[in-house]
C-alpha cells in the first residue's frame, strides 16, 4: 500500500464518520442510553534528522467505543477499546482490542455499589486514586467491589476491593481500602442539623492495604503494603485551609531502587477569595510516596496514588519543552498564585477589564543522607538540589467585543539532569513570552494568532513559534503553526517543525485531519506525562459524544 | 506538496458546505445522570439537587483551569450573563475537571476574574465520564424539565451566538 493511498483511505474514513455523524438521527439514542467514541490514527514517515523512527505499520490507530446505560436507580456501562497498534509513546503492551471496562451500579438513598471497573479518589489522591488519562494512555481502573455507604447525613463510608487494570488484563496486587469523610458542618439525624457551624468542616481518613506475593530469593519483600492519610478541610465564605498527611511502611519496588524507608507525604494550602481578587499558598513534601499494584511495574502503569507536582500547568507550546513532573522519591514544593482584575473603566483595566495572574513555584529535594543500600535518613527541612522552578505572569486584556489578547511571560529554572534522568545537562534556564489575540471578525468567523519566543542557555538553544487558526465558519477551524528551533547550537539541526491541520465540529462531534512535523517532547495532561517520540505524518481524530 | 494541498482545499469545501447545512446540532432528549460533585467548600452535591430549580434552562459547562479555549469560553459568557439571565432566567454552571493538582486554584481562579457562575468540582471525571465526554471545553444546554437539548464542544468566538439561540429555545 503505499502512502498516498493510504492517505486517501484515511479521508475517506474521516469524509464518511463526519457525513454520518452529521446526521441528527444518528444522534439520538434512546432514552437512558448515552456513548462516545474516540478515534485516533497517524502515519509515520521516518525522518532522520528529527529523529522520527520508521515504524513497520506505516500507520497506527487506536479508539474506543464507551456505551453507558442510566435509570434513575441503575447505571451500566462498558468501553470496548482497540489499538491496532497503539500509537508512537503509548505503552506497546496496549496491543489488542477487547472490553477493559464494564460495570453495574446500583444507586440506593443511603448506599451504592458498584461492580466491575470503577475510579475513586480518597482525598486528594495521595495514598488512592483511580482514574484515566487517554491521552496518555493511564487507567488504572479498579476491578472488584465498591460500596458507598451514608449511615447519617454528611457522612459517607466507602469501601472497596479489587485488582487494577493493566492494559488488557489486571495487575499481580490485590487492594482493599477504605475511606470515611465527615461533613461537620452538615451532620444530620432524621434531616436535622445536629449543630450548627459557621464554616464548612470536612475531616476524613483512608486506609489501602496492597498484597501482592513475594519470592524474593534475597530481600524479605512486605506482601502486604498498608498505607493510610488524614485530612482536614475548613472553607469560610472567603477562606479556605486544607492539608493532608499521608504514610505508607516500606515497600521495597523497582522505581524507588527497592528503598526499605517508609513513605510519607504532607499537603498544605490555603486560599483566599474575595471579589475580583483570588490567592491561592500551597506547600507539598513527599517522600518515598511512589505506591504501585505491582512491584516491577514502572511508568504511568499500575499506580495506586496520584502525586500531581505542585507547579503551574503550561498548555502553550513551547512551555511544553520542560514540564515538571513530581518526583515521588523526595521533593520539596511551594507554590503562591494570585489572580486579580482591574476594574472595568478604569485606566489600567480598559473598557472591558483587565485579569492578571501571577504564580511562582519552586520544587527542591528533600533533605536526606544514605545509611545503606537500602535506607536512607530524610529531615523536614528542604534539600539543597533545586529541581524545579517557575516565575510567570500572565495579563488577559479584552479591548473591544472583538478583540482579546493574552500576553503570558514565564521564566523557569528546569534541572534535565533530575527531571529527564539525564547526565551533563544541569539545570537549564528558558525564559519565554507568548502573544496571544483571537479577533472575532463577525458572528462566525474569527481569527486566532499565537506568537512565542523562547531564550534558553544551553540545551537546544533558542525556539520560536508562530500559529495562525482561521475560523471561516463556527464549525470549522484552519490551523497552521511551526516550531522552529532557530537557536539549536549545532546548525544542522536547526529545524522546522510545522503542522497544518482542519478541524470540523458539529454538536458533540469534532473531526480533525492533520500533517505535522513533531518533535520529540513530553505531554503532560493533569499531573501525568508520557514521552512522546518525534513523528513525521498525517493524522485522523475523531471524538464524539452521541 | 501540491496534492497536499489539494486534499486540504478539498477537505475545507466538504466541511464548510456540511457545516451551513447542519449548523446546530441536538442530542437525545436525556437526563444528567446523578453523580455527586463538591462545592467549592468541599461539601458533596448530588447533580439532582444542583439541577432541582427548574424555574430556567441551565448551561452546563465543562472546563478546567489549564483550559485555554475553556477560559476564553467561560469569559465570554462572564461578559453576556446578566443580560442572558435577565431575559432567560437562564443558570450557567460551570464544572470544572481540575484534578488535585488545580481543584484547590478553582475558587481564586473565579473570584479573582469576577465570574459569577455557580462553580463545581468534579475532581475524577465522575459526570464528565457519565456524561461521555472526551474533551473540553464542552457545554450542554438543558431545558426546565432538565433534558438535554444542545450540546457544543471546543469554543471559537461566534459559538456563543449559537449557544444563546439554543438557550432561548430551551426557554420557550
Amino acid at each position: 500500500m503505499t502512502s498516498d493511498l493510504r492517505l486517501s483511505t484515511i479521508i475517506r474514513v474521516a469524509l464518511s464518520l463526519i457525513l454520518i455523524l452529521s446526521e441528527r438521527t444518528f444522534a439520538q439514542l434512546p432514552q437512558g442510553w448515552r456513548a462516545d467514541l474516540q478515534l485516533d490514527a497517524q502515519s509515520y514517515t521516518p525522518d532522520s534528522a528529527i529523529n522520527a523512527p520508521a515504524v513497520r505499520e506505516k500507520v497506527l490507530a487506536q479508539g474506543f467505543f464507551n456505551i453507558l446505560y442510566s435509570t434513575e436507580r441503575l447505571r451500566m456501562g462498558l468501553r470496548y477499546e482497540a489499538y491496532f497498534n497503539p500509537l508512537l509513546g503509548i505503552d506497546p503492551r496496549y496491543e489488542g482490542n477487547g472490553i477493559p471496562y464494564r460495570f453495574v451500579q446500583y444507586l440506593g438513598d443511603r448506599f451504592d455499589v458498584t461492580i466491575g471497573n470503577s475510579y475513586e479518589q480518597f482525598g486528594s489522591g495521595m495514598i488512592f486514586r483511580t482514574y484515566e488519562e487517554r491521552s496518555l494512555g493511564v487507567d488504572n481502573s479498579l476491578d472488584g467491589i465498591r460500596l458507598k455507604v451514608r449511615p447519617l447525613g454528611g457522612v459517607q463510608v466507602t469501601a472497596l476491593f479489587g485488582k487494577q487494570r493493566a492494559f488488557f488484563g489486571l495487575g499481580p496486587g490485590i487492594i482493599r481500602a477504605a475511606d470515611l469523610n465527615v461533613e461537620l458542618h452538615q451532620l444530620r439525624w432524621n434531616d436535622e442539623l445536629l449543630f450548627t457551624l459557621p464554616f464548612a468542616l470536612e475531616l476524613g481518613g483512608s486506609i489501602v492495604s496492597k498484597y501482592q506475593p513475594a519470592a524474593d530469593p534475597i530481600l524479605h519483600l512486605p506482601e502486604n503494603v498498608f498505607a493510610y492519610a488524614t485530612r482536614l478541610s475548613l472553607t469560610t465564605e472567603q477562606w479556605n485551609v486544607y492539608a493532608e498527611w499521608a504514610y505508607k511502611i516500606n515497600d521495597p519496588h523497582q522505581t524507588n531502587n527497592n528503598s526499605f524507608n517508609p513513605g510519607n507525604g504532607f499537603y498544605f494550602s490555603t486560599s483566599f477569595s474575595g471579589e475580583g481578587v483570588g490567592l491561592l499558598l500551597a506547600a507539598k513534601r513527599i517522600d518515598n510516596m511512589d505506591f504501585r499494584s505491582d512491584r516491577g511495574a514502572i511508568g504511568n502503569v499500575l499506580t495506586i496514588n496520584f502525586l500531581p507536582p505542585l507547579t503551574k500547568v503550561h498548555t502553550y507550546r513551547l512551555f511544553t519543552l520542560y514540564p515538571y513532573a513530581t518526583q515521588p522519591y523526595g521533593e520539596f514544593g511551594v507554590q503562591g498564585e494570585l489572580t486579580f482584575s482591574l476594574a472595568r473603566g478604569s485606566w489600567l483595566g480598559g473598557p472591558y477589564g483587565t485579569t492578571v495572574t501571577v504564580n511562582y513555584a519552586r520544587v527542591q529535594s528533600i533533605d536526606s543522607s544514605k545509611i545503606d543500600q537500602f535506607t536512607y535518613r530524610a529531615t523536614w527541612k528542604p534539600g539543597n538540589v533545586l529541581f524545579y522552578q517557575d516565575f510567570n505572569v500572565e495579563i488577559q486584556r479584552t479591548w473591544s467585543r472583538s478583540l482579546k489578547t493574552t500576553l503570558t511571560v514565564v521564566a523557569l529554572a528546569y534541572n534535565k539532569d533530575v527531571i529527564e534522568v539525564k547526565t551533563g545537562y544541569g539545570t537549564i534556564s528558558p525564559l519565554a513570552f507568548v502573544l496571544e489575540s483571537q479577533y472575532k471578525i463577525n458572528t462566525s468567523s474569527a481569527l486566532r494568532i499565537e506568537l512565542s519566543h523562547m531564550h534558553v542557555n544551553g540545551d537546544m538553544g533558542n525556539w520560536a513559534f508562530a500559529l495562525l487558526e482561521y475560523t471561516p465558519t463556527s464549525n470549522v477551524y484552519l490551523t497552521v503553526f511551526d516550531e522552529w528551533n532557530y537557536g539549536n547550537p549545532e546548525h544542522e539541526k536547526r529545524y522546522h517543525y510545522p503542522s497544518i491541520s482542519v478541524t470540523y465540529v458539529t454538536g458533540g462531534t469534532r473531526v480533525a485531519i492533520g500533517y505535522a512535523k513533531q518533535r520529540a517532547g513530553i505531554l503532560c495532561v493533569g499531573g501525568v506525562c508520557r514521552l512522546v517520540p518525534a513523528s513525521n505524518g498525517f493524522s485522523l481524530n475523531l471524538s464524539s459524544t452521541l | 506538496m501540491q496534492r497536499i494541498v489539494r486534499y486540504f482545499t478539498t477537505i475545507g469545501v466538504v466541511l464548510v458546505s456540511i457545516s451551513s447545512a447542519n449548523a446546530e446540532d441536538t442530542t437525545s432528549l436525556t437526563h444528567i445522570p446523578l453523580v455527586t460533585l463538591k462545592k467549592l467548600d468541599g461539601t458533596p452535591i448530588t447533580t439532582h439537587e444542583l439541577l432541582s430549580d427548574r424555574s430556567g434552562p441551565v448551561v452546563l459547562d465543562f472546563w478546567a483551569t489549564w483550559c485555554k479555549p475553556c477560559i476564553q469560553e467561560l469569559s465570554t459568557l462572564a461578559d453576556l450573563y446578566h443580560e442572558w439571565k435577565k431575559l432567560t432566567g437562564v443558570r450557567i454552571v460551570a464544572i470544572s475537571i481540575d484534578d488535585a493538582r488545580n481543584s484547590k486554584k478553582v475558587a481564586p481562579f473565579i473570584r479573582g476574574r469576577r465570574w459569577e457562575f455557580d462553580v463545581y468540582l468534579d475532581e475524577n471525571a465522575d459526570l464528565k465520564r457519565a456524561l461521555n465526554i472526551n474533551e473540553i471545553p464542552h457545554t450542554f444546554v438543558l431545558n426546565r424539565h432538565g433534558q438535554i437539548v444542545y450540546q457544543h464542544k471546543s469554543f471559537a468566538p461566534g459559538d456563543e451566538d449559537l449557544l444563546w439561540e439554543a438557550i432561548k429555545k430551551a426557554a420557550e
